[in-house]
């Protein structure tokens, strides 16, 4: 479904990923982890199409509808419309825009570009109901102003509507983990677990072991200095962590 | 003859209509005046309030304390007066006006015959120096509501024009409302009776359309006791590349327990990007909340204009009576706006709450300036303030200039101001949901004004919406 290959990405003149090959097949759950500053969000926005970030060499190639096409050839928006979904590592508020019309908005979006039906907004708080209670979210949520005022929390939470809404072909999810706590994290990671089909993909970013335990990614990827050095099963991390790969001494718990 | 459409346009209004005009001579004498009011069969008292207003704006300096730059205005190489040529005197129905002018009026989304009418909206429409039709008269006529151009309001209703013209703005309050008050030749009059609500809501469309002509127009509205009116005003110009001025001047009068709702979507054409040409927009807008209990708000959306220069204001005269200002002000290319409010708190428990919303993009100028002005009287007055900018790019500026005088010891006020800038990251966060980048920046825009959007009537806050959309177009790369 994706298939990364040699990636180099520079922000400014500092490069920070110095080639790196990913593919994730329709129906895998990924892991990327790695020490801060890797690079691990540049790849995840990278992906997602930044602006700030340029790609130096590589591609990276994304088969929808049953084609192949250049992602990197498409501005952010066109990746979306398309399936590409970034939930974001500090997701940013938007004051006087309330999270329904926004999300209605992009529900909209995609569901036009992808030549589905458009819904109005009674049908639309039908299709967010149950979301919204499996992620313990009152409907609230959906009248205050997108991310505005929200806890860390609140705002991962928030994300993870949008996943569930928007439903992607291929999710990265950028420490969606961070700012969790253990009953907030089993519901996320539950949540993601079930967003999971045969159809779509998706790549988890952490620092942290806990959200792997629950979900359970097929391979885990470990990414220093802006290249992928280790790649395995969900094993993995145990083992780096009884070799103490981590210099900071963090993937005990959020 | 044709309706003249200019391409290579970012302002759909921009079209000039090839129409007969009867002008007078260009420049500023007595002389002039005296014609204008002649022109219009005016009585001796208002012939002579001219004259007293063109004898006292000889004496004045233009202001220069406004953050505003342009080239020094020659008033005499203007014309003052410019109508369509009607042939007769006098038009009696809509039959005998120009197709031309229904035809413009119909372009602008102000459709003026009968069948095509919008609904609820009572419109008058303003083109150059005359008002050439007023829609639902008859209706508003039958509730006791007066509604009609200041022309006809003089010859028809002399006793309440008498009363009320430049009680509220007389004509040596500054520069600009002593040249109007000289020269003004046309504008729309209003008059609620006691305990009426105007069934429909009451609107003027002004239009300029001949070349360096200044457009001047009185506006006047009273509401009598226990009355309620929402009244509408938009406007727009011709694309040129000569400066035109609009001077105009706004009164309103709420007798106790009356409200008035006044709300304007600025559109003037506001120069090219190079900022060339464009409207100057130098208006002086004011309201008497005379009697207890009585209220006024004005909501602005000025988009357009090369220069703004505009303070809408709420004298809060009568106890406890209330004044609202709800601006948004948006600037691209090498506009200038300075706008803001004043609210003077005379009566005890009065209240006064502005909004104002500064957006600024490319190399354009924007400033708050208010004033929020508590007398000795004013015992429990209150005021709140919120004055907002964005920042869209960098080569733009925002000022705030608040300016607070309280008099009575248990005044209350309230000030908050930020600014801010559109961020990258903002912007990337809606385009990674699948909105492109005009979707993205009308989305953020429409947000940081919603609590000015939500004072509008629904189909205006649409149009505004929209309006400010098409204006910031081409504001990011």
């Amino acid at each position: 479904m994706i298939d990364i290959k040699n990636l180099h990405v520079a922000a400014g003149e500092k490069e920070i990923l110095r080639g790196v090959n990913l593919r994730v097949a329709p129906g895998e759950i990924h892991a990327l982890m790695g020490p801060n500053g890797s690079g691990k969000s540049t790849l995840a926005k990278t992906v997602a199409g930044h602006p700030s970030f340029k790609v130096t060499a590589g591609v990276i190639s994304y088969v929808y509808d049953n084609k192949e096409i250049d992602l990197l050839s498409l501005e952010a928006h066109e990746r979306a419309l398309r399936g590409i979904f970034l939930g974001a590592q500090h997701p940013v508020e938007i004051p006087g825009i309330t999270n329904l019309s926004f999300l209605q908005e992009s529900f909209n979006q995609i569901c036009r570009f992808q030549g589905v039906g458009e819904m109005d907004e009674e049908s639309f708080k039908k299709l967010l109901a149950p979301h919204l209670k499996t992620l313990g979210m009152g409907e609230d949520f959906l009248l205050r102003s997108v991310n505005e005022g929200f806890s860390g929390g609140e705002k991962k939470k928030n994300e993870i509507l949008q996943m569930c809404a928007l439903r992607p072909r291929l999710a990265f999810l950028d420490e969606i983990d961070s700012g969790l706590d253990m009953v907030a994290l089993k519901v996320v990671a539950r949540t993601v677990k079930g967003l999971a089909t045969k159809h779509n993909g998706i790549v988890l970013v952490t620092h942290y072991r806990p959200i792997l335990d629950l979900i359970k990614p097929r391979a885990v990827h470990i990414l220093t200095e802006g290249r992928i050095v280790a790649s395995g099963d969900h094993t993995l991390v145990a083992s780096l962590e009884q070799k103490n790969f981590w210099p900071e001494g963090g993937s005990g718990g959020p | 003859m044709g309706l003249e459409g200019r391409g290579n346009s970012d302002y759909k209004h921009g079209f000039y209509t090839d129409i007969e005009t009867e002008s007078f001579p260009r420049g500023l004498n007595e002389n002039i005046v005296g014609l204008i009011s002649e022109k219009k069969h005016e009585p001796e008292w208002l012939r002579s309030f001219r004259l007293k207003a063109f004898a006292h704006w000889k004496k004045l300096k233009e202001p220069t304390w406004a953050k505003i730059t342009y080239p020094k205005i020659d008033f005499d190489s203007l014309y003052y007066y410019a109508a369509p040529k009607t042939g007769k005197k006098k038009i009696e129905s809509l039959e005998e006006l120009d197709p031309e002018l229904l035809a413009t009026f119909e372009r602008l989304g102000i459709p003026l015959a009968e069948q095509k009418r919008i609904s609820g909206v009572a419109v008058d429409a303003v083109f150059d120096s005359v008002s050439v039709a007023t829609t639902y008269k008859e209706d508003l006529e039958k509730v006791g509501v007066i509604f009609c151009s200041m022309g006809e309001a003089v010859e028809k209703h002399p006793e309440i024009v008498r009363t009320y013209l430049g009680s509220v703005v007389p004509y040596s309050d500054n520069f600009y409302s002593a040249l109007n008050s000289a020269v003004f030749s046309d504008g729309s009059f209003a008059y609620i009776p006691r305990g009426v609500t105007c069934p429909l809501d009451l609107s003027t469309y002004f239009r300029i359309n001949a070349k360096e002509t200044g457009q001047f127009e009185r506006t006047l509205v009273v509401a009598e006791e226990g009355s309620f009116v929402n009244y509408l005003e938009g406007c727009t110009a011709p694309q040129r590349d000569e400066n035109q001025l609009h001077a105009a001047v706004v009164e309103l009068v709420a007798q106790e327990k009356a409200t008035i709702r006044y709300a304007t979507v600025q559109n003037w054409y506001a120069g090219d990007r190079q900022g060339q040409g464009g409207i100057y927009n130098f208006v002086t807008k004011r309201g008497h909340c005379r009697g207890a209990f009585s209220s006024i708000s004005w909501t602005q959306v000025e988009a357009g204009a090369a220069i703004t220069w505009k303070y809408p204001s709420c004298h809060l005269i009568g106890d406890h009576s209330s004044g609202k200002f709800y601006s948004v002000a948006l600037t691209a290319n090498k506009m200038q706006a300075d706008t803001g409010t004043k609210m003077l708190h005379v009566g005890k428990n009065t209240k006064s709450t502005i909004i104002s919303k500064g957006i600024s993009s490319e190399e354009s100028q924007n400033s708050y300036r208010g004033m929020v002005k508590m007398m000795p009287g004013a015992q429990g007055a209150k005021n709140y303030s919120q004055c907002d900018s964005m920042l869209i790019g960098d080569q733009c500026s925002a000022s705030t200039f608040p300016v607070i005088d309280v008099s009575n010891p248990t005044g209350v006020v309230e000030h908050e101001a930020s600014t801010g800038r559109v961020s990258e990251e903002q912007l990337f966060y809606l385009q990674s949901r699948g909105l492109d980048m005009e979707k993205c920046i009308s989305l953020i825009v429409g947000g940081f004004c919603q609590d000015v959007f939500k004072e509008l009537p629904l189909e205006f806050s649409v149009e505004a919406v929209k309006l400010l959309e098409m204006k910031l177009e081409n504001s990011i790369g």
